[in-house]
């Protein structure tokens, strides 16, 4: 239910933006293959996860826990699919986890780090990874987390995990960090 | 020359240390701290280039010279894949002027022309440099001139010659008296040190001009070759930094919320197209340089970065993932509707123009492997140029005929240059570090 609820809003913030476009007087042909996943996420179908996050026993959670290898505040970095930046279903309990964390935080602020594997344009890769960033930004505000909260940066392909050019390397490097 | 405090994670320093520079005549000044150089390795020669001798250059007995300036023209002229130089070896005899020349014997070895010259002092770490070209066969002079210059200047002396033979026996302008700037990446005991770097084009007298443990790229020259915009990340996000070559002075000129990347100059050097992503999505922007004042050209959701400017600074060109999947699209600047350029393949990305604006030069995906490319923008037909798997960052020389692009050997970066025709390679690299994102300069300053 959660995740479809996201599925709506974040189609809903593409078609504002669409609608922000249009108003800028652009004449621009923005018909083409609209990259909608790119923002809403590849999680529809994963019913199961999209329930479990209130039932941690968030309010115990301190500063402390982001820290502790048994908490989920623990792991701070999610991954991605080569040239996407929509959320891949195994990585919302991690996000989840967080955003409870920070709503019920409000003062601590965390920047948010977009990265891409080494393959293709490095400009195009920094805005790849914003595109990252964004998408965790949006899946943490639509979990209820402060915009105020959170910075993003991208690092493209300048700032990589790995250093190997194999398959390995390459998907350690497709990722966003929360920097806290 | 440091501008920072040590602790500052970045120092900026003028080429020339804190000389003033007078723009003089022929006018590269000494190197103050050069780094290991950029070694070259010619690894795929032209067939059907032109044989030229190239003869050692005659100076009176006892004078040392620093440069062998023959062999940096003959090397000059070999890497351009016009031409076959003569091997030294084979040469039956060395003249110095005309009247030395038996032709025949030149004729006998197949040689078209003919360079020969010679250095003498004049003063102190002065010389003059008197030099001719010939037919071989017409027995008669192509051109010929006498230079001073100074010890300092003499290599590039040497790549002017090198220029000057080549437009006399191609018709067109040569681009060895250029420069290359680049980025190199040392990691070494879990410290990263990124530099941006110029060099003469053959790799020689490297000099560092900014140096940070955060990363820098996206280095751009501008037209008059005495400026380089670049990105630094030295405060923990983007900004574009606008840098005097000469002296070292430079000014920040866009940190905005979000991206700041991918600055691109002007033909008249007056505005910098650059990507912003200030109002969330990664979009194409036009800055006037003295009002700063900002253009906004693209506006799209979608990804639009990498802009590059038609020589005519009517258009510009730049990769958009309009079409879900990055290809190059071109806007007039005026504003207006973006046309689709490329169509092959699913990955197109980061064009510039030829120096005729008849082609664009771009990175583009082969069978999952990264390569660079060039668009015929009339004929509308791509070809390859490189054969790696991490091809990136192509740029043109100011004449059009080679092309600088950075590229891997294993994990290593490396920078290649290949002939437009794609007869002649050959490899840049440094022993120590990576080496990345080349930009060739325009046209020396003497032009």
């Amino acid at each position: 239910m959660k995740t479809t609820l996201i599925m709506v809003l974040s189609f809903c913030a593409l078609l504002t933006l669409a609608g922000c476009e249009s108003m800028s007087g652009d004449k621009e042909d923005t018909g083409e293959g609209a990259p909608v996943e790119d923002v809403t996420g590849q999680g529809a179908e994963d019913d199961g996860s999209a329930s479990t996050s209130a039932a941690m026993g968030s309010s115990s959670w301190s500063r402390e826990s982001l820290d502790d290898p048994d908490s989920p505040l623990y792991n701070k970095v999610i991954y991605f699919a080569f040239d996407q930046s929509g959320i891949q279903p195994e990585y919302q309990d991690i996000l989840k986890s967080h955003a409870t964390f920070l709503s019920n935080n409000p003062d601590i602020h965390i920047t948010i780090e977009g990265h891409t594997d080494e393959r293709g344009t490095r400009e195009y890769n920094i805005a790849l990874g914003e595109r990252r960033a964004q998408a965790v930004r949006t899946f943490l505000r639509l979990e209820g987390v402060n915009m105020d909260q959170m910075s993003m940066v991208s690092y493209g392909e300048e700032q990589p995990a790995a250093l190997g050019l194999d398959e390995a390397s390459m998907a350690a490097n497709r990722r966003a960090v929360l920097v806290y | 020359m440091k501008l920072f405090s040590p602790n500052f994670p970045v120092s900026v320093r003028s080429i020339f240390s804190a000389r003033i520079v007078a723009m003089l005549l022929l006018s590269l000044l000494p190197v103050t701290d050069a780094l290991a150089e950029l070694t070259i390795d010619i690894t795929q020669g032209a067939e059907g280039a032109t044989p030229i001798a190239v003869v050692p250059f005659g100076a009176p007995a006892g004078l040392q010279l620093p440069q062998d300036v023959a062999a940096i023209i003959s090397t000059d002229l070999r890497r351009s894949g016009r031409f076959k130089p003569l091997a030294k070896s084979r040469m039956i005899s060395q003249p110095h002027d005309a009247t030395q020349i038996a032709y025949r014997e030149w004729q006998a070895l197949g040689m078209n022309h003919l360079l020969v010259g010679k250095v003498s002092p004049d003063g102190t770490n002065s010389y003059r440099i008197r030099f001719q070209l010939f037919d071989v066969y017409k027995r008669e002079q192509l051109t010929g001139f006498t230079i001073t210059t100074s010890r300092e200047n003499l290599r590039a002396s040497a790549h002017h010659i090198a220029d000057i033979v080549y437009e006399a026996l191609t018709g067109e302008k040569g681009a060895f008296d250029t420069r290359i700037a680049y980025i190199t990446e040392d990691r070494s005991n879990n410290k990263r040190t990124l530099t941006l770097n110029v060099a003469d084009s053959d790799g020689y007298n490297p000099q560092v001009i900014v140096t940070s443990k955060e990363p820098l790229m996206s280095p751009a020259w501008s037209p008059d070759g005495r400026k380089i915009a670049y990105v630094s990340f030295e405060k923990g996000k983007p900004a574009i930094f606008v840098q005097e070559v000469f002296t070292g002075k430079r000014s920040k000129i866009s940190s905005f919320k979000g991206i700041n990347g991918a600055p691109a100059w002007s033909p008249d050097g007056k505005r910098l197209a650059l990507t912003l992503s200030r109002d969330g999505d990664a979009n194409i922007y036009i800055m006037d340089l003295v009002s700063r004042r900002l253009q906004k050209l693209t506006s799209h959701y979608a990804i639009d970065t990498e802009p590059a400017w038609s020589p005519d600074g009517k258009h510009i060109v730049f990769t958009s993932s309009r079409g879900g999947q990055p290809q190059l699209y071109r806007k007039a600047v005026s504003g207006g509707k973006a046309e689709r350029l490329t169509f092959e393949g699913k990955y197109n990305a980061r064009g510039s123009y030829s120096p005729d604006g008849k082609s664009l030069l771009l990175v583009t995906r082969v069978n999952g492997d990264y390569r660079i490319a060039v668009l015929d923008l009339q004929q509308g037909d791509m070809r390859v140029l490189s054969d790696g798997r991490f091809d990136e960052s192509p740029s043109f020389a100011p004449n059009g005929r080679m092309i600088i692009y950075g590229t891997r050997s294993g994990r290593k970066g490396e920078l290649a240059e290949v002939s437009v025709d794609g007869s002649v390679r050959q490899r840049l690299s440094l022993q120590q570090s990576n080496v990345r994102e080349p930009v060739w300069s325009p046209y020396n300053r003497r032009q």
